[in-house]
């Protein structure tokens, strides 16, 4: 049984559409990942399982329970806002305390959970600070305390970690996966940022548009994105993605575009192309590698100069000019060195690495 | 000159001498045109005040001779006392003391009731959905700028109607109702300063209307509760037309009370008596303002609460 359910959820603010139709299910102890572009809906859909906004029309259930109609505060969550939330004028443990405003609990229940979720995030040196003696790290964690002492079954995170410092956000991100691991809780996250969504998640929503155009494990995702939006959204550098037409010659299918056939023969098709059609064709930065050794059976060659190149550490990204537009490609950073601006290299794509995207509705072939 | 100058540099720690020090910035022509016109605008204000001051301490005697300007000789506090105690206003002689108290009495249920009334409807209007808050907004801003001689005898008649004319309580309630609208834009503007998710993450935690004004907004509210305190007691110490037309005999406020002392004349025009009045009257809120004027200028200013 789904612990989270959304079923058929409209949002509407005047004439503008935030939210169309949109289902989803989330099991128990599922880490799900709201992924998308901003304005594309996940927010306004977490604040409406939290019940800050209205639906227009639709229904949310949590563990069965039909909670479309009751307070936020009756409908068994806990949420960790972006810009934390604290209350600035009470300590760490009046917030903590606060957290279980509508638990009416005692007084000994209420230290015990503040103690334990004091020890579980380390901040049991800080519970008589206020929020503007800590830094950034710390209120974060006061956040995710605020919401752990409620011991509900959902936590919500509307982009926790958008506000820290990239090394904070590193640690942070590993933190909230051990907590996820640890308390086995369903957890309904919000990000724009896929490499959380990707660390994170046991499944991903991708949105768009109001629209869930994926909903998947991260591996499924990445590997067999449903559409073009999912395609050029997730990875980084972005999927080089490739107006072709398809030509099919003596049994072999090939994708052509500017000048270069790559083949497709072998492609798991889930609907038979037919010559002469327009595809996309999307090809990931980091399976392109050089002729013969990386590459023993290309699918294709290119032959295409360098316009520039990318040095981020470990990783190298040399983008070529190809027709009127540019594809990107992952390179052995070692070998960055010798590729010069204008000179033309060459550079396979293997078998059966390649997406087909039908130009018209954008979705998987 | 140069050499003192490189010295004193040279003697802070780890800092050696720099290549390129700044020229002292000398006094312009700008800048005293500034300070003579800035001169004479106090002057305006001060000289008037050193007059007040100076006579209030002086006998009589001194006052008749014309002088206004002189400094007292002999320096008396008999006028400030007298204007205290038994100054005659009309025909009862019992000085401010009676209006003193009457402006207390009037000062304190009206800022009770003034501000804690529009603080609760600031805090519903900025942070709850209230069902045509806009249209309820409107009208509190078109009632912030009625004059109140035009709803004076009206109010009279209400007044009288709930039996409170003529005493201090009707004059703190006419206070407190004539305050509300201004008051309640006053806070509902701050609370809508208030960061949106603060009160979302109150909502999931209590959800309870009062509890989260109580724990969570009144305690943010320190810097507009001062304002709001200054304004009032200000406008309600000053303000005269309200007492008069609304307060009885023995119920007026000092403002009244003070009026009277100075236009009641038997005989010579007591100018040290009348001149000690008026700055007894003024002390309450000059004290008011000394006291909270930090937190007023803090108050004012603060727009973003940061977490």
């Amino acid at each position: 049984m789904p612990r989270v359910q959304f079923e058929d959820i409209i949002k509407t603010y005047g004439r503008v559409t935030v939210l169309k139709n949109l289902d989803l299910a989330i099991d128990d102890g599922e880490f799900l990942v709201l992924l998308g572009p901003s304005g594309c809906g996940k927010t306004t859909l977490l604040n409406l399982l939290a019940g800050l906004l209205d639906v227009t029309a639709g229904r949310i259930s949590i563990g069965g329970k039909d909670v479309t109609d009751l307070d936020p505060k009756d409908r068994g969550l806990a949420m960790v806002f972006q810009s934390y939330a604290l209350y600035p004028t009470k300590t760490v443990r009046g917030n903590l305390k606060f957290g279980l405003a509508a638990h009416k609990l005692d007084a000994a229940e209420t230290e015990r959970r503040i103690g334990w979720a004091a020890k579980l995030l380390q901040i049991e040196a800080l519970l008589d600070r206020k929020p503007a003696q800590l830094s950034g790290g710390q209120r974060q964690r006061v956040a995710i305390g605020r919401a752990l002492v409620k011991k509900v079954g959902v936590f919500l995170f509307d982009e926790p970690l958008s506000n820290l410092d990239a090394k904070l956000r590193t640690e942070m991100r590993l933190e909230i996966k051990k907590l996820h691991d640890d308390l086995k809780s369903t957890i309904v996250y919000v990000t724009h940022d896929q490499i959380e969504a990707m660390t994170m998640a046991t499944k991903i929503a991708v949105m768009d548009a109001g629209v869930i155009q994926q909903f998947g494990t991260p591996d499924e995702i990445y590997s067999r994105p449903a559409n073009l939006f999912v395609a050029g959204f997730i990875g980084s550098p972005a999927m080089n993605l490739r107006p072709a037409t398809i030509a099919i010659a003596g049994g072999k299918v090939a994708a052509r575009s500017a000048g270069v056939d790559l083949d497709l023969t072998n492609y798991p098709y889930v609907t038979r192309p037919v010559d002469g059609q327009d595809v996309v064709i999307g090809l990931r930065p980091e399976h392109f590698g050089e002729p013969g050794a990386s590459v023993p059976d290309p699918a294709g060659m290119f032959s295409l100069p360098v316009q520039y190149t990318e040095k981020t550490g470990g990783d190298a990204t040399a983008y070529l000019k190809f027709g009127d537009s540019l594809i990107a490609t992952r390179v052995d950073p070692e070998q960055i060195g010798r590729f010069k601006q204008g000179d033309t290299i060459q550079i396979a794509f293997p078998q059966g690495k390649a997406h087909v995207f039908d130009a018209q509705t954008g979705r998987w072939l | 000159m140069s050499s003192i100058a490189e010295a004193s540099l040279n003697d802070l720690d780890g800092i050696r001498a720099p290549r390129f020090p700044r020229k002292p910035k000398g006094i312009t022509g700008r800048s005293i045109a500034i300070i003579v016109f800035l001169s004479i605008c106090a002057a305006f204000f001060c000289v008037p005040l050193y007059v007040i001051i100076t006579t209030s301490f002086k006998t009589m005697d001194q006052i008749r001779q014309g002088d206004i300007f002189s400094l007292p000789a002999p320096f008396t506090i008999d006028a400030w006392w007298s204007a205290w105690d038994n100054a005659c206003s009309g025909i009862t002689c019992t000085g401010l003391k009676v209006g003193f108290f009457n402006s207390l009495a009037i000062l304190f249920p009206s800022l009770v009731l003034s501000i804690t009334l529009s603080a609760v409807t600031g805090y519903a209007l900025a942070l709850w959905n209230v069902r045509w808050a806009g249209g309820f907004l409107f009208v509190l801003f078109i009632c912030a700028f009625v004059p109140f001689q035009i709803i004076m005898i009206p109010l009279i008649i209400l007044s009288s109607g709930l039996k409170v004319y003529g005493t201090v309580w009707g004059i703190a309630l006419v206070h407190a109702v004539l305050a509300m609208p201004i008051l309640t834009l006053i806070f509902r503007n701050y609370y809508k300063g208030i960061p949106q998710e603060i009160m979302s993450a109150a909502m999931m935690d209590s959800g309870s209307f009062w509890r989260i004004f109580r724990e969570i907004i009144l305690p943010m509210s320190g810097n507009i509760l001062i304002v709001v305190l200054i304004l009032q007691i200000t406008s309600i110490w000053n303000d005269f037309l309200l007492g008069l037309t609304f307060g009885g005999l023995g119920t007026q406020p000092m403002s009244v009370v003070l009026a009277n002392v100075v236009i009641t004349t038997t005989g010579v025009a007591a100018y040290n008596e009348n001149m000690a009045a008026a700055l007894e009257t003024a002390i309450p809120p000059l004290v008011i303002y000394f006291v909270l004027g930090r937190f007023f200028v803090q108050g004012i200013t603060a727009g973003a609460i940061k977490g």
